[in-house]
């Protein structure tokens, strides 16, 4: 995972609420094998069937940084909505609530979520409409959105934002504590289930 | 202060708490499928990794499977690609596997359980936002990503911090003709696909308690779609019951011991909640949804509702693009609405209670002439006991199509999707613009309700089919 410390780039307005993984990438792309290569199936429908979705106007088709109405990511836990994003050329979704795995799932693959109030998405929204250049940057290090002659603050998870600003790997971290694991698994009590050896249906 | 049922599964399984740091907690089942995996795999072959427990680890392949001539090689060779990868990477990580064809295929929120794999007071993950459906048994079961599914497979743990709580207390009895989906659809429309976010719910009251098994799966599935991380029931005699001498249940003394421990599963009366909703069973009516996220839902005598209406303008926006994208007129009754499919499965409705139901009503019946039904059986298990009760009988008489085991039509990886503007009635769980096929509209809809909208081409309630006369 690439390390997140600081960004600035352009944003786009997406003024919409559940904003569903199935829009951000429907399920066809889902059947690649790979784990980059997604910008094609990325808000593909709209894209396609709408002229004036936001991504599709000129000025905002650069944008890095993606600011969408409540609930953004709800349903499939799919994680390729987060790889469609970056592979899409975002590395930041600003929102004022975000569904729990995208949420999570985008710690883990380097795309920052920041939270704003519903008020401060808003104004960044009529902002960056009057202005669609304006630069918009998110720093993670002083957890601030600035643009223009605003900022506004932002808290995140002080693990989460130590872990995305040096760009640690999960498993690394949780592979220094191999001993606590295999101490917890000598206390599992036996009856607990194991889907080896294979005991099938009747 | 006492705990809830949820806290007490958590904090069973912390591994390691340490201030300023999530906790590590233990994973005691891992299902996998072919979709969210196969990047996990390639990540712990980058790295060197093994499968640290295969023996707690089961895949099955579900999404992209074909449910017409399964045995033979599938045809989309992109979907096929994926189905090898996973058998590659079983056989190399010495993973089981139910493949096609196999006995144990199926949705793989339907084998777990099946299995006796799923049980009391575990924590299940996936790579699949479903995976929820596993806390109908009272464990704590929550939908992961593809990194997640690559740090469960290579350590059996996940960083997490502990969830807010939430109770959805439904008391009372639920009139005849109302089934779980209709419960879990009206809870989804009084909360919100947000309601539920950064909590994990426990489903309570009487009515929950008189639910089978299944009924409680069907509405621990749809906990995602309210938000919720997970969402769970406690454990009781119906759970051990239909627990009891499934292939990988435990047995003799390892089963009292087992009871004895899931019999302690349960919220204390002095634990607090965050947010309580309570819901009166006998209150409700068949639930369809008319929008294109599973809260825009309303009782089945409503009609499509005016976005003029509507306060919130975000919620406003929403119901307005909803309406232009289903083809719908603010005022219609939602009866009025004709459908060109209905499909009968998922991982939400695809168990052999929900056929049972949908065959009731279906028997000696015809399907509506310009309809088309697919009844898509969740595991091969259920289609073998549909068969062995003569239901596929009663589907294949009235004109359904009777298939395989997959989760097809739910989302249409498979070959069964929706033509642009079609019309679906469907017993699964996500309404979303283009999820059952591009330009495809789908109305969710209970079992008993799909059934009848088959017979008269409109969404229809069981007890409309009296004064239909069909």
């Amino acid at each position: 995972m690439d390390a997140f410390t600081t960004h600035t780039g352009t944003a786009a307005p997406l003024r919409r609420s559940n904003v569903d993984t199935d829009q951000i990438i429907p399920a066809e792309y889902l059947k690649r094998i790979t784990r980059t290569g997604f910008e094609d199936g990325l808000f593909v429908a709209w894209r396609k069937n709408e002229p004036d979705f936001v991504l599709n106007q000129p000025q905002y088709a650069n944008a890095s940084i993606l600011v969408a109405g409540p609930d953004f990511g709800t349903g499939s836990s799919r994680e390729h909505a987060n790889w469609a994003l970056l592979d899409g050329g975002f590395r930041v979704v600003i929102s004022s609530r975000f569904a729990d795995i995208f949420r999570n799932n985008s710690t883990k693959a380097g795309l920052l979520t920041v939270v704003l109030p519903e008020a401060d998405v808003e104004a960044l929204w009529a902002a960056v409409e009057a202005d669609p250049a304006l630069p918009v940057t998110v720093d993670l290090q002083t957890e601030q959105v600035t643009y223009g002659s605003t900022t506004v603050p932002f808290t995140i998870d002080p693990y989460t934002r130590w872990r995305l600003l040096e760009g640690l790997d999960d498993v690394g971290l949780t592979e220094r504590h191999l001993d606590d694991i295999t101490a917890f698994e000598s206390r599992r009590p036996a009856w607990k289930p194991a889907s080896l050896p294979a005991l099938p249906t009747r | 202060m006492g705990q809830t049922l949820a806290q007490k599964v958590y904090e069973e399984h912390v591994v390691r708490r340490t201030e300023g740091e999530p906790d590590l907690l233990y994973i005691d089942l891992h299902l996998v499928h072919e979709v969210t995996s196969p990047q996990a795999f390639d990540g712990l072959r980058a790295a060197g990794r093994t499968v640290r427990r295969p023996d707690l680890t089961m895949a099955t392949e579900d999404h992209n499977v074909p449910t017409l001539d399964i045995l033979s090689p599938i045809a989309d060779p992109v979907s096929r690609a994926q189905v090898d990868a996973l058998r590659r990477n079983a056989a190399e990580f010495g993973i089981r596997l139910a493949p096609m064809g196999d006995r144990d295929q199926g949705i793989v929120h339907v084998i777990g359980p099946q299995l006796g794999l799923t049980q009391p007071g575990m924590t299940i993950v996936c790579g699949d936002s479903h995976t929820s459906t596993h806390g109908a048994f009272g464990a704590l079961a929550f939908g992961i990503g593809t990194s997640e599914v690559e740090h469960v497979l290579a350590t059996q743990t996940l960083p997490q911090y502990p969830a807010k709580q939430m109770s959805v207390t439904v008391d009372g009895e639920l009139p005849p003709g109302v089934s779980a989906k209709d419960v879990i659809l009206a809870v989804i429309a009084e909360i919100g696909t947000g309601g539920g976010q950064g909590h994990v719910i426990e489903y309570r009251g009487s009515a929950i308690e008189a639910l089978s098994m299944e009924a409680r799966m069907t509405i621990c599935n749809m906990s995602i779609e309210a938000g919720a991380r997970a969402g769970l029931i406690a454990p009781d005699q119906t759970t051990f019951d239909y627990l009891a001498g499934r292939p990988h249940a435990p047995q003799g003394a390892d089963w009292d011991a087992a009871v004895a421990h899931w019999s302690t599963l349960r919220t204390d009366d002095d634990a607090v909640f965050d947010r309580e909703v309570r819901i009166d069973a006998a209150s409700l009516t068949p639930y369809v949804t008319w929008g294109t996220n599973p809260g825009q839902g309303l009782p089945i005598g409503a009609s499509v509702p005016d976005p003029a209406g509507i306060a919130d303008e975000s919620d406003r926006l929403a119901a307005e693009s909803a309406l232009e994208y289903m083809g719908l007129t603010a005022g219609t009754p939602l009866r009025d609405i004709s459908v060109d499919t209905v499909f009968l499965g998922s991982c939400t409705n695809g168990r052999i209670e929900d056929l049972r139901v949908a065959a009731a009503l279906l028997k000696g019946k015809k399907v509506d002439a310009e309809t088309r039904m697919l009844v898509v059986p969740g595991s091969v298990a259920v289609k073998l006991q549909a068969e062995a009760e003569g239901l596929d009988q009663v589907f294949t008489e009235a004109g359904a199509e009777w298939r395989g085991a997959g989760c097809s039509m739910c989302l249409g990886m498979n070959p069964d999707q929706l033509k642009p503007g079609e019309r679906s009635a469907s017993t699964s769980n996500r309404n979303f613009q283009g999820r059952q096929g591009k330009g495809g509209r789908t109305h969710l809809v209970s079992p008993a309700v799909a059934a009848a909208t088959a017979l008269t081409g409109k969404l229809t309630a069981p007890a409309d089919l009296e004064t239909a006369g069909v």
